[in-house]
Order: C-alpha cells, then structure tokens, then sequence
C-alpha cells in the first residue's frame, strides 16, 4: 500500500466582518492507495471545509487562511498543494484529486446534457478528440451501471432520478482515473435503497481502480460500511482514528461513545424503549472554544483540572487507534470492567 | 365514539394530483401519491410511517391534517368524516390535530416572535384569553419543551436548528391536541440533536397522552419512537406491524430491502446487504399488479396480476405480498 | 431539563435593530449613504431654508432681474421677475419632495395591497388581479398622467393622486411574486392548521415578510415619482405657478436659456441630485436587505 496524501498539521481559518475564526485546527492523517478513509462529525466539526482545503477549493485569502502542509504523493514526486498556484491546482483538480458532492442536481450543469458534461470534463485535462471522449463517456456510464448508456448521452439532469444523478457525477469524476476520490455526503440525500446501490457501486469503482476514497458523512452506519479506517471530528479537530471497526465497537473519545449512543439501533427497535443516551450541551462556537478539551464542558467523563486546563494532544492508544483524550485509559479499562 | 375506537381511521384513501399539461385540461396523466390506504391510528399510540421518495407518506399526513380534499375513500377523526365534515365541526376537530414539521428553518415565521408565533392558535382557538395570559402560555410551553420562558420574546434566526424544531413542538401543544402529526422532523438536525429531539417527543407523547402519526424515511428512528410500524411503497401501505414484529419477522420483500439497506454501525464486519435494482418506479405510471414486483427478488409472475390485498400474518401484522413461503433476513432478533 | 438547550445562536451585538447586518451592510455602502446625505441636505434645505434666506420666495425685485448666481443677496440669482430663485427652489422642493413622497406612500399601500390579494388567494382573483395590472402596466405612463390631468384639476393633491394611480403596478407585481413564492412556506400552514384566519395571514404573517421588497421598490418610487411631477409641471399640466415646483420652474425656463442659463440648470441640479440620491438609497437598500437570507 502506497501513501498518496499527507495532510500535516493542517489549520483552515474564516475571516467574517472583520473577525478572525479558526473551523480547522491541527488535522493530521493520511490516506493509501486503495483504501477508504472515513471523516466522521456533525455540523462545525469542521469535515467538510477540511475536504475543500484539499481540493483547493476555499476562498483566496484573506478571506480564509490555511496553514500546515497537504502533500500528494506521486508516482513522479510529491506535491505541496498548499503552495500551488491556481493554475496549477487546476490541473491536478478532476486528473488526480476529483470531488463528489451531496447534491448532484446542483453540481449537474441544467442546460447541458449528461453526455456533453462527461465529455467536457475529459477534454478539458486530456488532448482527445471528442469521438474518443464520447466512447469513453460510454464506458464511465456502463461501470457506473447506468442502463443503455448510449441512449443517456443526451439526457438531461432533471430527467434522470437523484440515484442516476449520482451515478453520473461518480462517472465524471472517475473519468480521468483519479488517485483520490473524495466524496463528500454523497448519500445523505438519497433514499436509503439507492444509499445502498451507491456505496456498492463506490465499493466495487475502488476495488477496480485501486483509487484512495476520503469519505465525509455524519452517518456512522455508512461508516461501518464503506470505511476501512475512520477520523471522528470534533470542534475542527480531529479526536479519534483508527480501524472502522475498532472505532465503532470499542471508542475511547468520550464524544464518539456519546454519539454511538445516541443513535437509535435497528437491533433494539421495538423494545422497551428509554429515551436515548444523549450528549448534554452544545457545540461551541469557534470565536469561543473552552479552555483545554474542546468536548469538556459536555463530557460525562470530565475531570476538573485535568480536562479543562490545557488542551489534549493525540495519543496512541496501540494498534494505530489515536484518541484526543486525556483519560482515555480509564476509560478503556471501565469499559473491560 | 366509546374510547377504544381508533382515533383515525382511513378507508381506501386515494389522492390523486393531475399533471397538468396547457393551458385547458389534463392529459389525462394523474401522480398516484396516495392509491388506497385502509388503516388505523389507536388512541394515544404512535404510528410510524415510513417509506422513500415517492411512496406518499408525506401527502398521507397531509391529507390525514386534512390540508388536502382526498381524491376518494374516507378520513375519519374520532368518528367525523374530515371530507364531508361542516366548518363548525371542522374548527372543532382542527383544534385537535397539530402538526410539527421537517424544516426548522421554514416553519417558524422569520418575522415574528415567539411569542406571537405560539400566541396564534390560542388566538383562534381560545379567543377569549388576554394578551399576558397568551404569553404566559407561552412561556410555559417553551419550559415544557425545554427552553427558557425568557426566550419568549426573541427571533427565530436566533436559534439553532434544534431549539427552533422544539418551538415547533411548543407550538403544535400550545391548545392541547390530541393528535400530533410529526413528518421528518428529525431528518434535518444532527445526530445529537436528534436525540434530544425524539427523547422530547416520547416523554410528551407519554405525558400528554398524544395520539401520533410519526412520518420518517430513517427506520432506525421509526423503530424507537412508534408502537406499530406501517411500510408505504408508490402510495400504498405494503406492511404493517407491531415494531417488534415488523424488525423481527418481517414479511413483505420491501420491508426486508429497506432493513437490509438500512445503515448500522453495529457490526464489526459489513453487513451483507440486499440491493435492490433499478430507481423506484414513478407514481404516474405505477407497475401494473404488486407496485414492487419489477425491483423484488421474489417475484413470480402472478405479482402482476392484480394489486395485493393486505392480509394478516399475526397479531396485528398485516403485508401485501402474496407469497406466504418467504423467510426473509430480520434486523432485530426475536 | 434546562441542561440540553444551548444559548440564543446569534450574538448580542446581531440583536439590537441599529447594530443588526442589514444596517451594517447599508452603512458599508458608499454610493447609499452618499444618498442619504444629499437628501437630508437637500430636505434640510428646503424645510430651514426659505426661514434663513433674507428674501420671500414671492417677493419681486424688478432691478434685480436676471442676476446670476452669486449676486449681492441672491444666492442663486434671481428670475424673470427678480424672485430669488434660492428662494424658490427650495419652497418648490418642499413641493417636490411632498408630492414624491405621498405618492410614493399611496401607490405603496395600493400596490401592496393588490399584490397581497392576488397572491394569497391566487386562481381567479390572482389572475384577474394580475392581468388588470399588466393592462394598467401596458398604457404608456405620459400618456396615461396627461389624459388624467387634462380632466382632472392640476393642483398638487390631484397631482399626487394621478402620479400614485400609474405607479402602484411595479409594486403590485413584486408583492404578488414574493406572497407566491411564501404561501407554500411550512410556516403559513403552520397558521392555516393553528386556524388562523385569511386576513391575519396575509397581513400580519405574509405581509411582514415581504417589507424588505416593498422598501426598496419604494425607495425607487419616490425617484419616480418626482421625475413624474417634474416633467408633469414641465409639460404645463402639474403644478401651476404661482406655486412653483421644480418642473414649472424648468418650464418657466425655457424661454430664458440663452440670457439666464441659471434658470433652468437649478432646477434641473436639484432634480437631478434628489432622484438620484433615492435611487442610490435604494440600491444599497437592496443590497443590504438581500444578502441577508431571511429564512436562515
């Protein structure tokens, strides 16, 4: 497994009427070829402007800042993203790194057909002429399992289901056999059964091609699915990595085993039901982060002088699971107990 | 009306929209949103409905909230027909039903105070209440909810998504119903919202003795808020069942689809899942036969001859689907 | 129970009405507060001014005729008939201003109205109501405010009158867009199950809602409006003199554009200068009410 991107450090901040915001601060991981790496938090966890820090896609500054270092890495070299001219990030954009987005009938060009839109997005980082860009449209849309590709060349966005949408915003960013795919919520807004066609499909398109996947979700059932390695985030940091599996089954943040209990479970659905262990409080605002642990003032695991002094780094809790939390022994061992 | 009737009850309820093409008359293509729903909501229980894009549990609420003219088949309030009913029993039997709804940022009115926003149904349905005794009801019902009577007075764009859905509960209590028809109003908010959200709902159904309707397109939620669970698919109910029941012993190849599909971080290992081919059929031109026979892996070819009747399996567990020599993958043990 | 809530999402300084973004954003707009200054100045001038200036706008200097700005007392010269012409723009303005901004507040309230009807209750009033505003739209307005005040008495209520009877229509249709788009709004059946009746929703829940779009296409009214009153008076059917206005002063200046240019490039200035500050005013209104998403 090889690495393709280093994120290092990583600080993203806002700057709204004259006021500075930090959403972002000290993000670090990486991500191998082939593999799937899941970004996990609700909203202001900051997930979402970490992806557009990657992509190269925030506002110039001074309207955002962006510290720390992004590195593709490459079969000829590395690249430091965060240094690029736009010119440059353009080019890497949709060939190297290509992004899926939440809404594909906003993403979807209306006046355009789904056919122009896949040759376009070919022809724009590929010297082909457009016949060979038309049969590769039509090999996108067969492996992305749309049914008669030919005939759906000329179709139009609003004609096709937000399933399809989907499917052809997948094929137009696989067009150019990106390293990495990013998706970002690419399922929350569709129906559960095509939830399950999509994240297959994603599945299978990785296997195939080998590419990186950075999934963004809130979504922890869509985690266990598609996710081989998982980074829970919190108030702009992360606060919790490792496998998928042991993240679900055995957390050591205090946040994720809040949020883990405060999802309603199939397997208990009907059943005598107590209300549902919530997270007390809110998440804070990023002008006014508390002192020492982001979480502390909503955790059930808070101690006074330990938690609220100064703020955790991330320690290794074996295995390669990371956790951001000072007490995360005692709390692994109450669990053991 | 002795006190075990249901307090709804629908029979055969259609509605039907046109599609309508120029400027005079149909082209005869209408969107079959709702296409014959038969059932029944007991008093102070709580029905889940839950279905995808185009299954019609949206327009059945509406139309149960009587905010539409059924197209045919009849609703019935605590034995009064919604549809036929006169303007002074509908006032009557629309101060028993409330609604809260999906978006926090729509359905509270940008420009208006809370106060004045919980104050208007006291205003119509209880015109004799002065102004302090309004905001003082007011403000009792934001501490029922959960928020602090002092808010009485602030704006809606002051509030985060989950305090304004809780203000749209208040605001749905504010006369007392008995009947509270909540559609997705969870689906919008965050993960820890949402558990804060459905722990309010399930202590003031309890409390307040509330009958509901509780529309969802999360299963997981459905199965921790409702006592019976009923399935829609392009407009009709495919499966209907205690919770447990339904989660358990599923009967109905939809039902089995949805749970398999749905997500769960519980497993460590993925779930093998059931995945159904092809995009949910559109309601203008449903399948002719079972709706769901030309995405079911069961299907046989009598599915297309004529639309399935719900039949019973068990105690109060009814499904659509004809074939009876299914054992289909449970989400729930037994 | 009280430990789940969070505190109100916006901060302190966001609350109060005169610190709130929209005025924050107006304020930050220069071309817009440009505006508001010269009107005040010019509002200012025309309310204190005929108090301050030595002579009355009636007054006649026959000596004095036709000196140019600048002379002796004469701040802006004086006319045919030596009246100071200072003098009489602003009492002209005072005029001006009056007739633009009643009318304004008429055709305001008429055109709100409509559209609030039309919107609200749609199919056959929407459209017989929208159609009748589109006919009334179609007339061209000279042509509509001549025949009008041909039968009709030129004085400045009539003028007023006239003017809001051909201005109401933009306003009509704004108003008829927005109640459209927001009766769908979760919030208004919110109201119809709360058993809230017709008039209350349309005026006390739809109407507040679509202040912002009323504002500014007001604001923009008033700049109409007394454009419409200048070249009324101008064309010899507004406001007659003795009383003057500053399209009868142009008018009046016709004749004397050669001798005394001043004559008409008074009057012209200030109507120039108080239309355009309007239209300024309302282009930063615009902006400042439209970046702000009213149902965030």
């Amino acid at each position: 497994m090889s690495r393709v991107l280093s994120v290092e450090n990583l600080g993203i901040g806002f700057r709204s009427e004259g006021q500075d915001f930090t959403v972002v601060r000290d993000v670090s991981f990486s991500l191998e070829a082939g593999e799937t790496l899941a970004l996990v938090g609700e909203s202001g966890s900051g997930k979402s402007v970490t992806s557009l820090g990657v992509m190269g896609l925030l506002p110039p500054p001074p309207q955002s800042r962006t510290t720390g270092r992004i590195v593709l890495h490459s079969g000829d070299g590395d690249i430091e993203l965060l240094d690029l001219p736009e010119s440059r990030m353009r080019r890497l954009r949709g060939d190297r790194i290509a992004m899926i987005f939440q809404e594909p009938l906003t993403s979807l060009n209306p006046v355009h057909t789904i056919g122009d839109q896949i040759v376009e997005a070919i022809r724009s980082h590929r010297r082909v002429s457009r016949a060979k860009a038309r049969a590769r449209a039509v090999e996108l849309l067969e492996q992305v399992g749309i049914p008669d590709p030919q005939d759906r060349l000329g179709t139009y966005p609003h004609e096709l289901s937000g399933g399809m949408r989907q499917r052809i915003m997948i094929a137009i960013a696989l067009a150019l056999e990106p390293d990495i795919l990013i998706a970002d919520e690419p399922t929350t807004a569709l129906d559960v059964t095509v939830q399950a066609q999509i994240l297959d499909l994603l599945r299978r398109l990785q296997k195939d091609t080998g590419m990186a996947m950075l999934f963004i979700t809130h979504d922890f059932g869509v985690v266990a699915d598609i996710a081989d390695r998982t980074i829970v985030m919190y108030a702009g940091q992360t606060v919790e990595e490792g496998r998928t599996g042991t993240v679900l089954s055995d957390p050591l943040m205090p946040y994720t085993i809040g949020l883990m209990n405060a999802v309603p479970r199939l397997e208990t659905a009907g059943l005598k039901r107590g209300d549902l262990k919530t997270i007390e409080g809110f998440v804070p605002d990023p002008a006014a982060l508390p002192q020492g642990c982001s979480f502390h003032p909503r955790c059930a695991f808070m101690q006074e002088g330990l938690c609220d002094t100064s703020p955790p780094s991330i320690e290794d809790a074996g295995g390669g699971h990371m956790v951001r939390c000072k007490r995360w022994r005692q709390i692994g061992e109450g669990r053991e107990t | 009306m002795t006190p075990d009737t249901p307090l709804i009850e629908t029979t055969d309820l259609k509605q039907h929209f046109p599609l309508r093409r120029g400027l005079f008359g149909g082209s005869g293509l209408v969107v079959r949103a709702v296409d014959g729903i038969t059932t029944d909501i007991a008093r102070r229980s709580v029905l889940g409905l839950v279905g995808e894009s185009g299954s019609g549990k949206s327009t059945f609420g509406r139309a149960v909230m009587g905010l539409e003219t059924p197209t045919s088949g009849s609703l019935k309030f605590d034995g009064v027909d919604i549809a036929r009913a006169g303007s002074e029993e509908m006032k009557a039997v629309r101060r028993r039903m409330q609604m809260v709804f999906q978006d926090p940022f729509s359905s509270l009115n940008p420009r208006m105070s809370v106060a004045n926003t919980l104050s208007v149904p006291l205003r119509f349905h209880e015109p004799g209440l002065s102004r302090q005794a309004r905001r003082d009801r007011a403000g009792e019902m934001l501490e029922t909810v959960g928020l602090p009577a002092r808010y009485i007075d602030r704006f809606p764009h002051e509030f985060s998504g989950g305090q304004r859905q809780r203000i749209g509960i208040a605001r749905a209590l504010m006369v007392r119903p008995d009947f509270i028809m909540a559609d997705e109003v969870v689906s919008a908010l965050d993960v820890s919202v949402q558990a804060q959200v459905l722990n309010l709902f399930a202590r003031l159904q309890r409390e307040m003795q509330l009958t509901m309707l509780f529309i969802t397109h999360d299963l997981a939620v459905v199965g921790h808020v409702s006592d019976r669970v009923a399935v829609m698919y392009l407009g009709r109910i495919v499966e209907i069942a205690p919770t447990r029941a339904l989660f358990s012993q599923p009967h109905h190849p939809y039902t089995e689809a949805l749970l398999s599909a749905a997500p769960t971080p519980a497993t460590r290992q993925r779930k093998k899942r059931i995945v159904l081919e092809g995009d949910i059929p559109s309601a203008v031109n449903p399948p002719s036969g079972c709706p769901f026979r030309t995405r079911c892996p069961y299907a046989l070819d009598a599915c297309a001859e004529g639309v399935p009747e719900l039949r019973q399996v068990g105690p109060g567990h009814r499904t659509a689907c004809i074939r009876d020599d299914l054992t289909l993958a449970a989400a729930a043990g037994n | 129970m009280l430990t789940n809530t969070s505190p109100p999402a916006i901060a302190e300084k966001d609350r109060r009405w005169i610190t709130s973004r929209p005025v924050r954003r107006f304020v930050r707009h220069r071309l817009a507060i440009t505006g508001l200054v010269m009107i005040s100045l010019i509002a200012l001038l025309c309310v204190v001014g005929p108090w301050v200036l030595p002579h009355g706008m009636l007054d006649i200097h026959i000596r004095d005729r036709f000196s140019p700005p600048g002379t002796e007392t004469y701040l802006l010269g004086t006319d045919e008939m030596g009246r100071d012409l200072a003098a009489r723009l602003f009492m002209a303005g005072r005029v001006s201003l009056m007739v633009g901004i009643a009318a304004m507040v008429l055709s305001t309230f008429l055109g709100a109205v409509i559209g609030l009807v039309a919107g609200y209750f749609g199919k056959v009033i929407g459209t017989v109501l929208m159609r009748f505003t589109d006919a009334v739209l179609c007339f061209p307005q000279i042509f509509l405010l001549l025949v009008l005040a041909a039968f009709l008495e030129p004085n400045a209520l009539m003028i007023t009158i006239i003017i809001a009877l051909t201005s109401w229509m933009e306003i009509a249709r704004i108003v008829s867009a927005e109640i459209r788009s927001l009766r769908e709004r979760d919030f208004i059946t919110a109201a119809r199950i709360s058993g809230a009746s017709h008039t209350w929703i349309m005026f006390r829940e739809l109407l507040p809602n679509t202040i912002g779009p009323i504002i500014v296409a007001a604001t923009l009214t008033v700049a109409r409006a007394i454009l419409i009153e200048a070249y009324v008076s101008f064309l010899g059917y507004g406001i007659q003199p003795p009383l003057p206005s500053w399209g009868n002063m142009l008018n009046n200046a016709q004749q004397f554009l050669d001798t005394a240019p001043w004559l008409a490039i008074v009057p012209g200035v200030a109507i120039t200068l108080a239309v355009t500050s309007f239209n300024f005013i309302g282009d930063g209104l615009r902006d400042a009410l439209d970046a702000r998403s009213d149902l965030q």
